[in-house]
């Protein structure tokens, strides 16, 4: 019997290339190919008055400098639509005052490095000298940074939006206001979040190569969305799209930022590749990357709640000012998602949910790992511990006197999720997850602990945080299968992959699926050449999606492997087995080559009536007859030649995988240093196809959720200037900094889909600043409300609380009568 | 110049190297050895680590002509022929890898971790691998890699 793969931590198939340096990434790509460097904006707002080339032009090396001027003549030339803005993705009716930006800046600039002039030499340091004797002349125009200065609207990004309001949305269910007002309790809170970014270990970066005698262009891309940018390239650069291919080679991490397509870049070096007649490069930078690609997260938030006496929620009304930087490519999907998916794990009673998408002068915002998930399991579980500790209850008494039970599932939460559908959670078991959750991490155990500490004059806290992540998102995904007459068995999807392990996943559910070993199965993800229609790689969807669209694929090549083997073996297709490469009499022992058993690798040779001798197993095929008699066609009118199929999987709506976390800090007295002692997930993802490939996702996951809540952040001045652009100065945690993640699964299988799957990419990093927000709470003894916190963020809120000017834990003072306030963002501000 | 060095054991020689030009860009684009990454530029990411005469160096901050000389070993020399340095087999075994960008690096730093302190402490290790950044993993996953490499070469 093959061994099932599904549920198996093999090792991954990509890795032997990857340790050796064998990995291809863009930047190894094109080696002698023209490479690209842009002049991007320095200022945050400015008029652009002229660009002057003129002492730029005598540099050795330079092939070409471009501006919008160029785009503009380029376009009125041919048939190219490179001087319009870029394409606005997903547009929204809420969306009313959508901006994207233009390729290259055309006479405004509305953030530090938007680009401006691109510029064409045989090198990277010959382009950057270039760049750097090239003069624009700017007018500075006041910059709006920050969601403040956004809101106050004294100066807007975009003079004809008012406000700064991209979009105003509400949704709603009940009327919360009211049930808030009849509430026997109500509390409110003011939030914040600031921004991070992916930051990928690998920039963005695009190389293009025009083939003049085939008519063709071929695009390399460090994208999530292959298949997206050939559409877009096509339709920008007027090239039929049947002539455009585009590849995304190894790519060195995403985490949501590589989604957006067309990017700039995207467009300007296959333009400009054929326009040359030359191959042409461009690498992002790290600075560029900080300035020029896309950030998340930033938001401020109200919550406010009615509930009863036992901490039920009877209402609750979250209002959201969402910065979403100066452009809008990516339309509400973060803010949409932010409140929507705040509601978590519970039933909220009646719900309004409000968004403001605001205008900045900063770099655009869009989906990071998580896109928006962790700033609305903020507000809920800011509020979950707000009630518990109004209440003097214990903060996992009011989550599970709030969940939605099993029982209750599918349950609908009568709101429209990020895809356009209904928000119905599929299947979950959150009691349970609770339950492991406390068992783990010694929930009930911890306050004897905390004393002993408090005895030894160590502070030390313990919080959690709840989430329910919608993810395998529609609309679909294919795959295609093919068997070879080599026995290897070949598959493509179109999505993208970035590290995930998408190959050794997609293999393994391809290897059970046909009864093939998984050494013989490879898989690509990511090449157009090889996958036309696909979405892309982003909501934790790749699993759900490609995974059950390759199922699908490989039960159609299964049925036509087993329909041709009954053909040349004279049984019933329902009496053969597929094992290990082998299509066998069910219950007959193995005996190569007896009239019982033929290899898939003979299948897929008199599954083509073409049989050229080349092979011995194209020879060995001869000693079966397959086909009709001759007075058929050799291919039957509904068959194929080949061993092959393409298949598609489409959800009817999202599936809701969850998961909690728990934290134990350790916070200095003195210096007020937060040290994460422990940190413990209880994860939910449905059936698990490789369980080493989903713990490392969530342990990548709680990386950057400890990055996002205790170290990352965008520091603008109110200039607009990215004062830390750097890795220097950007603190993305190292080893020294991650703590060891203690996980334990819990598996309640999709009702959706056939392998009952649900995504898990995103899962690590939803609840981490909920979650230290909790516990450094619980060893303070004051409310954290505004994530990350730096231990000298903390040391001046211990003296501000000193002063009474942030007010105790209730549970801690004694005194929990009357109408409750939280702390409020206002008066914490910084 | 001219720059004359040993690489991954083999002797090379580059003609027009500029002055200003970094040993990772050398590596990369001038001696088609594009795995050493480059991911800053800043040495604060390690991604481009490499040996310069037996010691680890972030090639993006090491001028080409300092290696002038000199013995340059990259994670394309660590395997010997088709046998995989145990450093890499641990990173294979462990599920170490996602992304792979960072990998590279990582890989030159654990191997000199081990051939300094070949019995590491977890602590030992947090401290050696602080100068590489890993967006994808974690860590957790490198740890075991590493302790399961210094595990396999107290066996030998």
């Amino acid at each position: 019997m093959t061994t099932r793969m599904i549920g198996e931590p093999i090792p991954r198939r990509e890795d032997p290339r990857l340790v050796t340096g064998q990995g291809r990434y863009l930047d190894d790509l094109g080696a002698g190919a023209l490479q690209v460097a842009f002049v991007r904006s320095p200022h945050a707002h400015a008029r652009i008055v002229d660009i002057d080339v003129t002492d730029a032009l005598d540099v050795d090396g330079l092939v070409a400098i471009y501006t919008y001027e160029d785009l503009a003549a380029a376009d009125e030339a041919g048939s190219s639509h490179l001087s319009e803005p870029l394409p606005l993705l997903i547009p929204h009716p809420d969306l009313t005052h959508p901006r994207t930006a233009y390729p290259l800046a055309r006479d405004e600039v509305n953030h530090v490095g938007e680009p401006v002039v691109m510029v064409v030499a045989t090198d990277r340091y010959v382009a950057e000298d270039v760049c750097d004797r090239i003069r624009v002349n700017y007018e500075v125009l006041p910059a709006v940074v920050g969601l403040d200065a956004a809101i106050e609207a004294t100066h807007l990004v975009h003079p004809d939006i008012p406000g700064n309001i991209g979009a105003h949305m509400v949704q709603e269910r009940g009327d919360a206001r009211a049930a808030i007002a009849a509430a026997p309790h109500r509390l409110e809170l003011d939030l914040e979040i600031e921004r991070s970014a992916s930051m990928p270990m690998e920039g963005r970066g695009v190389y293009a190569r025009w083939d003049a005698d085939d008519r063709t262009l071929r695009v390399y891309t460090s994208t999530q969305a292959a298949t997206s940018v050939r559409a877009a390239i096509a339709a920008k650069l007027a090239v039929p799209i049947d002539r455009v291919e585009v590849i995304a080679p190894d790519v060195g991490g995403g985490f949501g930022v590589k989604v957006v397509h067309p990017w700039p870049e995207e467009v300007l070096i296959p333009w400009a590749a054929m326009r040359l007649g030359r191959e042409v490069k461009w690498t992002e930078d790290r600075r560029e990357h900080f300035i020029s690609s896309a950030h998340e997260r930033g938001q401020k938030q109200k919550v406010r709640v009615g509930f009863d006496d036992d901490g039920r929620l009877l209402g609750m009304e979250f209002q959201v000012w969402h910065d979403h930087g100066a452009y809008t490519p990516y339309g509400l999907i973060v803010p949409i998602i932010t409140t929507t998916q705040v509601l978590g794990p519970y039933k909220p009673g009646a719900y309004r949910g409000e968004f403001w998408s605001l205008y900045t002068n900063t770099v655009i915002v869009t989906p990071y790992r998580g896109a928006g998930r962790p700033q609305g399991c903020f507000a809920m579980e800011r509020t979950m511990d707000a009630i518990a500790d109004y209440l003097g209850l214990d903060r996992t008494v009011v989550r599970e006197r709030n969940f939605i039970q099993p029982e209750e599932m599918p349950y609908d939460h009568g709101l429209v999720f990020q895809d356009g559908r209904g928000l119905v959670y599929d299947s979950g078991n959150y009691p349970a997850l609770l339950d492991k959750l406390k068992a783990l991490v010694g929930w009930d155990s911890f306050a004897e602990y905390a004393e002993q500490a408090r005895a030894e004059g160590r502070r030390v806290g313990i919080g959690l945080a709840c989430y329910v992540e919608g993810t395998g998102v529609g609309p679909y995904e294919g795959a295609h299968v093919r068997v070879e007459t080599t026995g290897e068995v070949v598959v493509a999807t179109g999505l993208t992959t970035q590290g995930q392990g998408h190959q050794t996943m997609l293999a393994q559910i391809v290897a059970d699926e046909l009864g093939v070993p998984v050494e013989r199965v490879t898989v690509t993800t990511g090449d157009t050449r090889r996958f036309k229609y696909a979405v892309g790689t982003f909501a934790s969807r790749t699993a759900v999606m490609s995974g059950n669209a390759a199922a699908l694929a490989a039960r159609k090549v299964r049925a036509k492997a087993l329909r041709i083997a009954s053909e040349a073996l004279e049984v019933d297709p329902s009496d053969l087995e597929i094992v290990d490469g082998v299509v066998r009499v069910r219950g007959v022992p193995s005996s190569p080559g007896a009239k019982t058993e033929i290899p898939l690798s003979t299948v897929a040779v008199l599954s083509n009536p073409l049989r050229y001798a080349f092979d011995a197993e194209a020879a060995r095929a001869t000693q079966f007859a397959v086909g009709g008699s001759s007075e058929e066609p050799p291919v039957a009118e509904d068959d194929e030649p080949g061993l092959e199929a393409v298949d598609y999987y489409s959800p009817p709506r999202s599936t809701f995988a969850a998961g909690m976390h728990a934290a134990i800090v350790e916070t200095d007295p003195e210096t007020a240093e937060i040290k994460v002692l422990r940190y413990c997930v209880v994860h939910d993802c449905g059936n698990l196809i490789n369980p080493r490939i989903v713990e490392g996702q969530i342990h990548g996951g709680v990386a950057q959720g400890v990055g996002g809540a205790l170290y990352e952040r965008m520091v603008y001045d109110s200039a607009g200037q990215l004062l830390n652009a750097s890795f220097m100065d950007f603190l993305m945690p190292y080893a020294s900094e991650v703590p060891t993640v203690e996980t334990d699964h819990l598996q309640t299988p999709s009702p959706l889909n056939p392998l009952g799957v649900k995504g898990a990419g995103e899962a690590g990093v939803i609840p981490a600043a909920a979650v230290f927000a909790s516990a450094i709470s619980d060893a303070e003894g004051f409310a954290i409300t505004r994530m990350p916190i730096s231990p000298s963020e903390l040391f001046e809120l211990r003296e501000r609380f000193a002063a009474g000017e942030i007010p105790p834990l209730r549970s801690r003072s004694g005194h929990i009568s009357g109408e409750g306030r939280f702390v409020r963002a206002k008066e914490d501000s910084r | 110049m001219h720059l004359n060095c040993v690489v991954n054991g083999e002797p090379r020689q580059v003609d027009n190297v500029w002055p200003g030009e970094s040993l990772l860009y050398t590596l990369r684009e001038r001696m088609g050895l594009p795995g050493s990454k480059n991911a800053c530029e800043q040495g604060e990411c390690g991604s481009c680590t490499v040996y310069l005469d037996e010691v680890p160096v972030c090639a993006c901050l090491v001028p080409a002509g300092q290696a002038q000389g000199r013995r340059v070993r990259t994670v394309e020399g660590l395997a010997e022929a088709t046998q995989l340095d145990p450093v890499q087999r641990a990173f294979l075994e462990a599920g170490a890898v996602q992304c792979g960008f960072c990998t590279p690096g990582l890989i030159i730093t654990v191997h000199d971790l081990l051939r300094r302190n070949p019995r590491p402490t977890d602590e030992d290790i947090r401290e050696a691998l602080a100068g590489n950044l890993c967006r994808c993993t974690g860590y957790e996953k490198i740890l075991d890699a590493v302790r399961l490499a210094a595990a396999e070469s107290e066996v030998r």
